[in-house]
């Protein structure tokens, strides 16, 4: 995830001009930072890219998760050797989308070597936790729940370039009995937050407690304090949580945003 | 004695509240103008106006949809309301959102009179919204082209 002058996905090529490995990599810009957005809405589309342009984001924007394996090469099996260096820094994608999904986007994307160590962040107009916690388990770096505003991009933002070096106990750790988190990887500067934090400060080190802690401060959307036992009733059979969330229920929750932990493979 | 710029822009301040507390905008209109700058000083106007193009051709889809008797697919109508849904929240099209948000339940309970009943009323409130950003947008080129700056307004 986030390393020093944060996250980039290069992709590796022996026609590369400029030496990759050693003291000839070339440094990152801090300010170029690449996103690809995908959203199959049009007026979202043009709202992300505007939100992302505005925090000194570069932006590619497709409609689609076909289009963007197509960008990232993903789409075929030959080797991407002779294709030219892609960086991608962020992959922000909505969740609902005709054809392939931002989760099997994220899938696909985490399964691929070569782009399973950039972020992904899931959008996504509705507050369904299961549909958070699938994504959050499947490998994303986060969940805005739309309509997303400049103060979430910001923060994403922040967190690409920043230097980051939190110890370990700011870590937010899954709820007891779910995966061990990968300590080898820093932590996220901000984990749960449970209500519309205005991100201009710094990112805050407002951790949620230790599932050991069992105390639930968060928002009825915080379930860590019950173990990851019962599978839930969910369009994909996946066991996630405990919480008795019904898809035709969402809830509308203080919470502007969810944020885990999630391992890496 | 007030000048015409003044003027203008107290009307402007005006109308601007007055749509936020009718209910017509939510405060996702207030992130878009935040998105607007000397670089994009229209990009407000370009996006509803992209908006308001998808209100129209989904409006349109809904209306075929529902067009066939007897054989109504409530799931692509509920598709289509699903899109307007999120675009209009993207845009802070509050009313139109709310509308979005019964019509959904319409078509999820395959109400076929309720659809009808809220494609009419959504069908309405954009065409109604659409008036409004129009005077509101032609208030700001009155207010630049007396020489003035467009007020921000906090609601």
């Amino acid at each position: 995830m986030a390393r020093d002058g944060g996250v980039s996905c290069l992709r590796s090529s022996e026609t590369m001009r400029v030496g990759i490995g050693g003291m000839e990599s070339p440094p990152l810009d801090l300010d170029e930072v690449h996103v690809l957005a995908v959203d199959d809405s049009l007026v979202d589309r043009i709202v992300i890219e505007r939100l992302l342009r505005i925090t000194s984001c570069k932006v590619t924007a497709v409609d689609s998760g076909w289009r963007a394996l197509e960008f990232l090469g993903l789409d075929n099996e030959k080797a991407s050797a002779e294709l030219d260096r892609l960086k991608v820094d962020l992959i922000i994608t909505d969740y609902c989308m005709p054809g392939m999904t931002g989760y099997e986007l994220l899938k696909k994307i985490k399964e691929s070597s070569s782009f399973r160590q950039v972020p992904v962040v899931i959008m996504s107009s509705e507050n369904v936790l299961t549909r958070i916690y699938r994504c959050l388990e499947e490998g994303a770096e986060d969940f805005l729940l739309k309509p997303v505003k400049l103060a979430d991009v910001k923060r994403l933002r922040s967190y690409l370039t920043r230097d980051v070096k939190l110890s370990n106990a700011n870590k937010r750790k899954l709820p007891e009995d779910s995966v061990p988190v990968n300590t080898s990887l820093p932590p996220p500067p901000s984990p749960f937050t449970i209500s519309p934090v205005s991100s201009d400060s710094s990112p805050p080190l407002t951790i949620s407690p230790e599932s050991s802690d069992s105390s639930p401060p968060l928002s009825p959307l915080e379930i860590s304090s019950s173990p990851l036992s019962s599978p839930i009733d969910d369009e994909d059979d996946d066991v996630l949580t405990s919480s008795p969330e019904s898809s035709s229920a969402p809830e509308e929750s203080p919470a502007r945003r969810q944020k885990m932990r999630s391992p890496l493979d | 004695m007030d000048t015409l710029v003044a003027q203008l822009q107290r009307q402007f301040r005006d109308y601007t509240i007055s749509l936020y507390h009718q209910g017509f905008l939510d405060d996702q209109f207030t992130e878009l103008k935040k998105l607007q700058d000397e670089c994009s000083p229209d990009f407000v106007a370009e996006v509803v106006s992209l908006f308001f193009e998808d209100c129209e051709k989904l409006i349109g889809n809904m209306a075929r949809a529902l067009d066939q008797t007897g054989n109504v697919d409530f799931s692509l109508v509920g598709s289509s309301v699903h899109q307007l849904k999120g675009s209009s929240s993207s845009v802070g099209a509050k009313r139109v959102k709310g509308l979005c948000v019964t019509f959904k339940e319409c078509c999820d309970s395959q109400n076929f009179e309720g659809c009808v009943r809220c494609l009419q009323q959504v069908d309405i409130e954009y065409k109604s919204l659409k008036a409004k950003l129009q005077d509101l947008f032609n208030l700001e080129q009155q207010i630049v082209q007396a020489g003035g700056r467009i007020p921000q307004v906090d609601i």
